[in-house]
């Protein structure tokens, strides 16, 4: 066997969900697509006490748009929003073509991978890109935790130990407002080196109305462009402008280096994807998102 | 941390048979599948997801044998290499690739191939950019992969449904 010794419960309903993760302490570990506890267990890297097993929950797989929100419920495969995309958002399509394989995303699910927090996965920097917020249910209710305040660190969020994610909600982009991603890998699938998501809207008379960029990759959670957000805005968008924006953002970075890529390597392809998602945004704009 | 090993009863349908067996909860699929059902077929390289030797198909979609738990399969409906072939024969995929040499220890294969049969369903006449795209969750260390490249281009073709040949006009 190759995970250490666990219990196991699949509760009928998300009270006794809940219930199991208050019983467990912190060391019980919510069960949804597996793809990355179970390599965990494997490795013997997690060690919980008791695995809640959420597959069996009803209600958790809806895929619902609402008042300019998407909301994904925490059984949702990210194949099933992958095929969801395919015919009414070309920017979720392109994003999660990039998570993994087909059978991996046939298992994984979206809130899973928000969750786990990976700082070179693709949908955690969408969720901070869309300004997402994580819908938690613990013993003390349901709460929402913004994007922007769920990221602590490499594999570390705002859940407490007693708390599982019910569903993720992104804001889905304007109308007319055009979309950039764009990362660097060693092989199709593999956890990003480094990796750009943009999003851009534009005044009636050419000038950018509002810009979003997030990074990942390039640090220990993923990152806001800030630098961009807040020059972009009221500005006619030229080459030199964009590009000097995204250098001004790379630059607060600060990447880990390893045997893969040194931290200065990954701020420079950083600056560089960050130039190439803004210039696809900007052309984007007026068309479907 | 718990000494005694949690088992729980699990009731699966595998290639079209039934089976209902103990399982430890902590027991992965793939070695649930080699080791309690002997289908033996279905090979594990990394068990931790990266290399795709143990993909099987749940519900006819591929998955990765390593990362799902024996437990979790309860009530479940799966299909290994083992199943793939009606009867004695060999499935097109399987024809396409010892045609071509799609092989060489054949380590990798089964997983590729049942990646493979999922794959061409969804689409028939793929491009070698969506084949080699596919193949990224494949761990093949023997072939660079060009054979097999051409042995899916094959398998798609023998699948492909035969083109209507024009109906003779009567005079």
């Amino acid at each position: 066997m190759k995970p250490a010794p666990f219990d196991y419960v699949a509760p009928a309903s998300l009270d006794e969900a809940v219930s199991a993760m208050t019983t467990g302490g912190g060391d019980a570990k919510v069960l949804a697509g597996g793809q990355s506890l179970v390599p965990m267990l494997a490795l013997r890297l997690a060690r919980p006490s008791v695995l809640v097993d959420i597959n069996r929950l009803p209600g958790l797989d809806g895929i619902r748009e609402a008042s300019g929100m998407l909301e994904i419920g925490a059984l949702v495969r990210q194949r099933a929003l992958e095929r969801w995309a395919a015919t009414r958002s070309l920017l979720f399509a392109e994003v999660l073509r990039h998570v993994a394989h087909p059978p991996i995303r046939n298992r994984g699910t979206v809130v899973g991978n928000v969750v786990h927090a990976d700082p070179a996965s693709e949908l955690p920097a969408l969720l901070l890109c869309l300004e997402g917020v994580v819908v938690a249910r613990g013993p003390r209710g349901e709460r929402m935790i913004p994007a922007d305040r769920f990221y602590r660190a490499p594999l570390t969020t705002a859940l407490a130990a007693d708390e599982l994610a019910t569903a993720v909600r992104f804001t889905l982009p304007a109308a007319g407002a055009g979309w950039g991603f764009e990362e660097v890998s060693r092989r199709h699938g593999d956890f990003a080196l480094v990796g750009a998501v943009a999003v851009v809207t534009r005044a009636a008379d050419g000038t950018v109305a509002g810009a979003r960029l997030a990074f990942f990759g390039a640090g220990g959670t993923p990152m806001r462009g800030l630098a961009v957000e807040q020059t972009l805005p009221g500005q006619a968008p030229t080459p030199a402008l964009l590009a000097e924006a995204a250098r001004a953002a790379a630059a607060t970075l600060a990447p880990d280096g390893d045997i893969h890529a040194t931290a200065a390597y990954r701020r420079q392809v950083a600056a560089t994807l960050a130039g190439r998602t803004l210039t696809a945004a900007l052309a984007r704009c007026g068309g479907t998102t | 941390m718990r000494g005694d090993d949690v088992t729980r009863t699990i009731r699966l349908t595998v290639n079209g048979h039934e089976h209902e067996r103990a399982v430890e909860v902590r027991q992965t699929l793939a070695d649930f599948l080699r080791e309690d059902l002997e289908l033996t077929g279905t090979h594990v390289g990394c068990e931790h997801g990266v290399c795709g030797a143990c993909t099987v198909l749940l519900d006819g979609e591929p998955i990765r044998a390593c990362l799902m738990l024996a437990v979790q399969a309860d009530g479940q409906r799966l299909t290994t290499i083992e199943g793939v072939a009606p009867g004695d024969g060999l499935h097109p995929v399987q024809e396409a690739f010892w045609g071509k040499h799609g092989l060489q220890c054949g380590y990798c294969t089964p997983g590729i191939i049942m990646s493979t049969c999922a794959f061409l369903r969804e689409r028939p006449a793929p491009s070698r950019e969506e084949i080699r795209e596919m193949l990224a969750g494949h761990l093949c260390r023997c072939t660079g992969y060009h054979f097999i490249v051409e042995a899916i281009e094959a398998a798609a073709q023998a699948l492909a449904p035969p083109t209507p040949r024009p109906t003779p006009r009567k005079e």
